[in-house]
């Protein structure tokens, strides 16, 4: 989740081009800045340092600094099919997350009526239970005498037989877990839509379906933004669910980032990944945001 | 398909319409006709089941029972986007992802109809937004939204436009404008316009036929004049324009009706009086009565229906000067007297005799009450127009 911080509040605070500097605004940037020092930017130094150290001479196993480039080479050249295999996974459980949020945020926002509240109170409600918990539940649910892996077996729609530990589970896991941060944006979005426009669209001739392509579409996309944002990225970077719904052939760099750090205690090899899967994102994130161009949405 | 692409304007027909939200009914049993290329005014107070009426005619609400027809076209079943009527929305409801040139080709575009460019370059000079043409509808004022609204919905050449509170967002000056403005319009495209307002002065300025709505009926329907000058019922004579109203009975009747109230006595020609029974509100517009000091009754014409009273309030407003007279009987009367008057006017607490012709005298039935179409928020509308 870390590599989320700079992009997430790059976008509200260059916004609030604020004519009249007051003092007294820079004394409430002084908590926030602080935090963000401590918590983010050092580490992610000390992590950058770390990153190209070389192994001691003397003593194998532990690591002194350096400015060993091929950290990052090495790395990529041995783990880049987990890599495309995270951003693959990260964008199916994105695109399956909007194709199931969207319609249940477009009811929340406008058909839900008395019901709104308690709908969103029951997208956020999961989450009240711990996501290593509701990961371990989807393994029962998955299992392979479990009822949905049996149902799909009676249709002879698995190539596997199976769900559980293969990429179907860690995807369906993503989508399941990530679910709520495409949801609440998306809701927020359509909700804000002034209904008027969409009848002003049927009053002038759009059918229900170009009133949508053209009207209500549009006008979310700040949402879907938003919601595919705060999808992808920890999706891409998850290990969770790789570890407990997938199997050894289903690993994601999460997964293999944690691997290097508490296992093989490799930590150069572990933290220049770290640093391509933030530069990666990063890259990503910002032609996302460049050609969806929501900037001058309001 | 919709709008007329011959230009063949049609009458459009309600039918017994109503509408029923709950227990209340907001439209009940309604039934007019509106002729092509007439600018109708349906005019009320908030709640009063206007708006409603008109979003049944757009066909963004269902009606409860009843029909709409345009022309000899059965509409009633028609969805909005299938209806050859567009609407021009309380707030615009421009679109503000698009900029003024796609808001305004929207329609045509729904419609798959290609080159767009000639029709929306007309409408644009039509409502002279051209060098506007490639804003976003957030860097317009008020009153240039207002125009793209119109210009959105008139484009696709609509056989009824509706405009819903079109101007109330505008302040004062800006609204005179805009209603000579969309005056001009009308005469220039000959569409069918039905403007709902609840501002009297509006509905009175710029429709042709005027329709006084209240609890989802129409109370009176006319020319503007003809309304303000005879109103049928208390609640029009109270919420268009003010009406001094007074209470009394039949004492006479024939070509001439003559209603005792107070001790004076009060004619009127036979056709002015509506009243049913014995009991009759005589009513009296204020701009229709001549203020005398009281030594000088006799300057009145001896036909002239009058009362006696004390002078309470003055106001001068420039054009005219109002009166507040209070009657024996402690009624407050108001008059609005021209100042064309050479001399003096008369002061507070001077006696005065307030006297005006039978035939801008009218006889209304009190079965409502003195004071229907005079609730707190009808006031209030008032003084927010005034304002």
């Amino acid at each position: 989740m870390a590599p989320i911080a700079p992009a997430a509040s790059v976008a509200p605070s260059a916004a609030e081009g604020s004519k009249k500097r007051s003092r007294i605004a820079y004394f409430l940037l002084i908590p926030g800045l602080a935090w963000l020092s401590i918590f983010f930017v050092i580490p992610l130094v000390t992590l950058f340092i770390t990153s190209l150290q070389t192994e001691s001479t003397r003593r194998p196993g532990t690591y002194v600094p350096g400015f060993q480039i091929s950290n990052y080479t090495d790395a990529l050249a041995e783990y880049w099919p987990q890599f495309v295999r995270s951003f693959v996974y990260a964008g199916l459980a994105t695109a399956f997350a909007l194709v199931i949020a969207y319609p249940l945020a477009y009811f929340i926002a406008f058909k839900a009526g008395n019901w709104r509240s308690l709908m969103l109170v029951l997208v956020v409600a999961p989450s009240f239970a711990s996501f290593l918990l509701r990961t371990y539940a989807w393994k029962t649910i998955l299992a392979d005498d479990g009822p949905v892996t049996s149902a799909l077996n009676t249709l002879h729609v698995l190539p596997d037989g199976r769900i559980l530990n293969t990429g179907i589970a860690v995807v369906a896991g993503l989508t399941y877990n990530f679910l709520p941060f495409m949801v609440l944006p998306l809701y927020a979005s359509l909700d804000k839509i002034d209904y008027r426009l969409i009848e002003a669209g049927n009053d002038l001739y759009g059918s229900p379906q170009q009133v949508f392509r053209k009207v209500t579409w549009p006008l979310s996309m700040p949402g879907v933004v938003a919601g595919t944002l705060l999808t992808f990225i920890p999706a891409a970077g998850d290990f969770i669910n790789a570890e407990l719904l997938g199997s050894t052939k289903d690993k994601m760099i999460g997964n293999v980032i944690q691997t290097n750090f508490i296992e093989f205690r490799d930590y150069p090899t572990a933290s220049a990944l770290s640093f391509s899967l933030m530069a990666a994102i990063l890259i990503l994130v910002l032609t996302y945001i460049r050609r969806s161009g929501t900037e001058d949405l309001v | 398909m919709p709008a007329g692409v011959g230009r063949t304007v049609e009458d459009l027909r309600l039918v017994n319409l109503t509408k029923q939200f709950g227990v209340s009914k907001a439209v009940d049993d309604l039934s007019i006709t509106i002729s092509a290329g007439s600018f109708f005014a349906l005019l009320g107070a908030s709640g009063c089941g206007k708006t409603t009426t008109l979003r049944m005619v757009a066909g963004l609400e269902d009606p409860t029972s009843g029909q709409v027809f345009i022309g000899e076209q059965d509409v009633t079943d028609l969805r909005a986007f299938q209806r050859p009527v567009n609407t021009v929305f309380q707030s615009y409801a421009l679109f503000p992802h698009l900029d003024i040139f796609e808001n305004v080709a929207f329609g045509l575009r729904r419609r798959g109809i290609k080159d767009v460019d000639a029709q929306v370059n007309t409408m644009l000079d039509l409502v002279e937004l051209s060098a506007l043409a490639r804003r976003k509808p957030s860097q317009l004022s008020g009153g240039q939204q207002q125009r793209v609204a119109v210009a959105r919905a008139l484009i696709n050449q609509p056989d009824v436009l509706l405009l819903d509170e079109p101007l109330g967002a505008l302040d004062l000056k800006l609204r005179r404008q805009m209603q000579i403005e969309l005056k001009r319009i009308q005469s220039e495209v000959g569409t069918t316009f039905v403007h709902v307002t609840h501002d009297q002065e509006e509905a009175m300025t710029m429709a042709d036929t005027v329709a006084v709505m209240n609890a989802g009926r129409i109370e009176q329907m006319g020319h503007p004049a003809d309304v303000y000058e005879m109103p049928r019922t208390i609640f029009v004579a109270n919420f268009l324009g003010q009406s001094n109203l007074i209470q009394g009975t039949l004492a006479s009747f024939g070509d001439v009706v003559e209603v005792a109230a107070f001790g004076l006595s009060f004619k009127m020609p036979s056709q002015r009086n509506v009243a049913p029974g014995h009991s009759v509100v005589v009513g009296v517009r204020p701009e229709k009565i001549t203020v005398l000091d009281a030594h000088d009754e006799t300057k009145l014409p001896s036909t002239h229906n009058r009362i006696y009273g004390t002078v309470t309030d003055v106001s001068y407003t420039g054009v005219s000067t109002q009166y507040l007279v209070e009657t024996p009987w402690e009624q407050s009367i108001i008059a609005f007297e021209q100042n064309s008057i050479v001399g003096d006017r008369c002061e507070l607490g001077d006696p005065v005799v307030l006297g005006w012709a039978p035939e801008h005298t009218f006889g209304l039935d009190p079965a409502e009450g003195i004071h229907a179409g005079l609730d707190r928020a009808v006031l209030e509308l008032e003084s927010d127009t005034e304002a």
